[in-house]
């Protein structure tokens, strides 16, 4: 009572900083209580499992730490990115997991997304059929679980196809059988090296015209159409080159005996998987499209029409902008669904990252290890793409004043 | 007023387009490109439902065994009728099927009656406390004259439901208290919480269920086990909660500032604030993404296939096991799928319902 007459009748003191009480009716004394509380009560818990962990492990006589990491694994891995034999070990092992974990993450979500911007932009299609055929399928895959999915998948990859003899062929070059999918692949071939060359060239001079043909609509009020000079040139101008070299640089997958040779295969794994994993996560990522498309109010496309824009026009400079804003950020978390989800790989036999720290934990012991590097590898994973994607995101978002 | 007549007389009344025939050029050929998607998906559902109807009913075996299902070439609809028993129940004991598909029923109802907005509140705990308790007792008997059934011997979808229900309903009150958390002033409680969420939403579930199913048996005391189950239970739990974290947070942002602080200047304290008038309001909102994450967390418990529980999708896998019946994979998946896609389907129906009704007070 004295304190507070005291500092009524001195200089205002700053709020806040008035009459510091240490008593447990105070805020400020409360909330540091209550955080050292939870704080205590979290290392409590920590120490209790921790303790525990290394009494069990002690007495299952595991070494602790990561030294198992330069012991021989001893196991075969079906397909690898880089050299792996049994006699390399186990850090290796997990490199070619994580490996294997991108390399179906990345196609993935790259055709994901293709996939995605299909299905939702079928499914606000003006044609009837298309639209309803969309939301069918955006309704049955989102709602029968990956797993079950993954299996239906690799059963019809292995067991509902014929053997190589039989293979079905929809494209030419293309084979189809229980061994997996045979594609073409590029040859070992010095032409190779000049058709990035022109790719490279067909973007720098496409960034030329298009450069050039901004000035000229500044100036003239008139714009040639990009698409086609952009198309031709980057994609064009390599294709001419590879034709002019002649069938030599690609090679084609041939039935000689028993089996193809040549070309570059699928195997029966990794396309449930990716076939799986992109059916999955397309019929999300077309849900996120459509909801973008439709979040762009009709005032603007009036608006943009009544400009004269042409259609091309109208969807590339007034609607996709706008509706990107709101596709990103749910998109992004699909991506990283798709990539924790490629974890599914390990209960069809896809050697991806899960799978060889699994078969890693049954063979060492070493389950905190294992399941710590699983954590790590995919918390770098998620936390760089979501880096990734944030900064596009800051990219595309609305700048406001 | 003459001009007005003689227009009118002149111009024929504007007559809306209807019939089929207008339908169809409204609808299916509008434009070119429209007229030539609908001619090849035409082509193509031509070219494509004949087979699937010979499959599954024409050539389709309704009864026999497997070599009968291979002469006709069809769908052998024999396999389920078989093995539906195993893959809905599991190995559970063959002559108590009818414990399993009570407590399926008691969980659906349970399922079906919190969906009725005019049970919320009170007599919804009464319901579930009934419901779950009911199917627990069914499930585990080892009273009332009912043998005891170990969770091992558990499967199908009972114990996907199981799985899925009793994980959501465990994960709430840590998710709740993981949203407040991260909503909070003070640093620990924020920090902890921010590094608990990020951490579970940026791995996979799968990871989770290893954790909960070999490195569980190390954190607890020598001596100590759980079964499978409730390990599965736990890593499922842990990995939920931080989901609902997410959506429970994004109530509690959309709350008005003004409500904390007239709740402040009326003298509640922080839990009082929380549960009469923040909780409250924030849930309401956001009980359709809830429901959302209920699906999902109905299909990941398909996953607990890796750490060797019969769940509904396990049993059809294992019934394909049974070398008599080799290779009716379709039929199996098919089965379940459908399953599948009845729970999600009505739930996602429910959860829009939902957003539509209780969207109505907040639009203006």
């Amino acid at each position: 009572m004295r304190d507070s007459n005291a500092t009524v009748t001195k200089a205002a003191p700053p709020p806040g900083a008035a009459a510091f009480h240490l008593s447990i009716n105070n805020p400020v004394v409360r909330a540091v209580l209550a955080q050292l509380g939870v704080a205590l009560v979290v290392a409590l818990v920590a120490w209790y499992l921790v303790g525990n962990t290394m009494d069990n492990l002690a007495r299952l006589s595991i070494a602790s730490g990561f030294g198992f990491l330069d012991r021989e694994a001893g196991f075969q891995i079906g397909e690898t990115l880089v050299e792996f034999g049994p006699q390399d070990n186990y850090a290796t092992a997990f490199l070619v997991g994580i490996l294997n974990t991108l390399k179906v993450s990345g196609v993935g979500i790259l055709l994901a997304t293709v996939l995605g911007v299909i299905l939702g932009v079928a499914r606000l299609s003006s044609n009837w059929l298309v639209a309803r055929i969309a939301a069918f399928y955006v309704e049955t895959v989102r709602n029968i679980p990956l797993l079950l999915q993954l299996f239906l998948w690799y059963g019809l990859l292995t067991e509902g196809l014929p053997g190589p003899r039989q293979a079905l062929s929809p494209l030419p070059g293309v084979f189809l059988s229980n061994r997996g999918l045979k594609l073409p692949a590029p040859a070992d071939d010095p032409i190779w090296a000049w058709v990035a060359a022109f790719f490279g060239l067909g973007v720098i001079l496409t960034l030329i015209v298009a450069a050039w043909n901004a000035k000229r609509q500044a100036a003239t009020g008139q714009r040639l159409s990009m698409l086609p000079i952009g198309l031709g040139l980057i994609i064009g101008l390599p294709l001419l080159v590879l034709l002019a070299s002649g069938g030599g640089a690609i090679d084609m997958p041939v039935l000689q005996g028993f089996n193809f040779r040549g070309g570059m295969t699928l195997s029966p794994e990794f396309a449930a998987l990716l076939f799986g994993l992109v059916i999955y996560t397309a019929a999300f990522i077309g849900e996120i499209v459509r909801s973008g498309i439709l979040a762009v109010p009709k005032g603007q496309t009036e608006a943009a029409t009544a400009l004269g824009l042409t259609r091309g026009q109208l969807l590339r400079l007034v609607v996709l902008p706008q509706a990107l804003r709101v596709i990103i950020p749910p998109t992004t978390s699909q991506y990283l669904n798709l990539t924790k989800n490629s974890s599914l790989a390990v209960a069809i036999g896809y050697p991806d990252f899960v799978s060889i720290a699994n078969t890693t934990i049954n063979q060492t012991g070493q389950a905190v290890e294992g399941v710590l590097a699983i954590m790590a590898a995919y918390l770098v994973i998620s936390l760089s793409l979501s880096f990734l994607m944030n900064w596009y995101n800051s990219r595309v978002a609305l700048v406001e004043r | 007023m003459s001009v007005t007549e003689t227009t009118q007389d002149r111009v024929a009344p504007i007559r809306p387009h209807r019939g089929p025939l207008a339908w169809a050029r409204a609808n299916l050929f509008s434009t070119w490109y429209n007229t030539l998607l609908t001619l090849l998906i035409v082509w193509l559902l031509i070219r494509a439902v004949p087979g699937i109807v010979e499959w599954a009913l024409i050539k389709a075996s309704w009864t026999g065994d497997a070599a009968d299902c291979r002469e006709a070439g069809g769908a052998c609809w024999a396999f389920l009728a078989e093995k539906w028993r195993f893959i809905l129940f599991g190995t559970f004991p063959d002559d108590q099927h009818w414990r399993p598909t009570l407590a399926i029923l008691s969980m659906i109802g349970t399922l079906v009656l919190s969906a009725d907005r005019r049970l919320w509140g009170r007599p919804l705990l009464y319901i579930w406390t009934l419901g779950i308790g009911f199917s627990a007792l069914m499930m585990f008997g080892g009273v009332l004259g009912l043998d005891y059934v170990p969770t091992e011997l558990w499967g199908g979808l009972p114990l996907t439901l199981a799985l899925s229900i009793v994980g959501l309903m465990a994960s709430f009150p840590l998710g709740v208290l993981l949203a407040l958390g991260r909503t909070s002033d003070l640093p620990v409680m924020r920090g902890l919480s921010v590094v608990y969420i990020e951490l579970v939403r940026g791995v996979p579930l799968i990871s989770i269920l290893f954790m909960a199913s070999v490195m569980l048996p190390l954190f607890l005391p020598a001596g100590v086990s759980i079964d499978k189950v409730l390990r599965a239970l736990i890593g499922i739990c842990l990995f939920s909660a931080a989901y609902v974290a997410e959506v429970v947070r994004a109530g509690l942002q959309a709350i008005p500032k003004g409500q904390v602080e007239a709740a402040k200047a009326l003298g509640l304290g922080y839990w009082q604030r929380q549960r009469l008038i923040i909780l409250p309001q924030a849930l309401s909102l956001v009980i359709p993404p809830l429901v959302n994450s209920f699906i999902a967390s109905f299909k990941d418990t398909s996953l607990v296939i890796v750490i060797g529980l019969l769940d509904l999708l396990s049993t059809a896998k294992s019934a394909l096991t049974d070398p008599a019946w080799r290779g009716f994979y379709k039929e199996a998946y098919l089965f379940v799928g459908v399953i599948y896609v009845l729970f999600c389907y009505a739930l996602s129906r429910y959860s829009r319902y939902l957003e539509t009704i209780l969207g109505q007070g907040r639009r203006r």
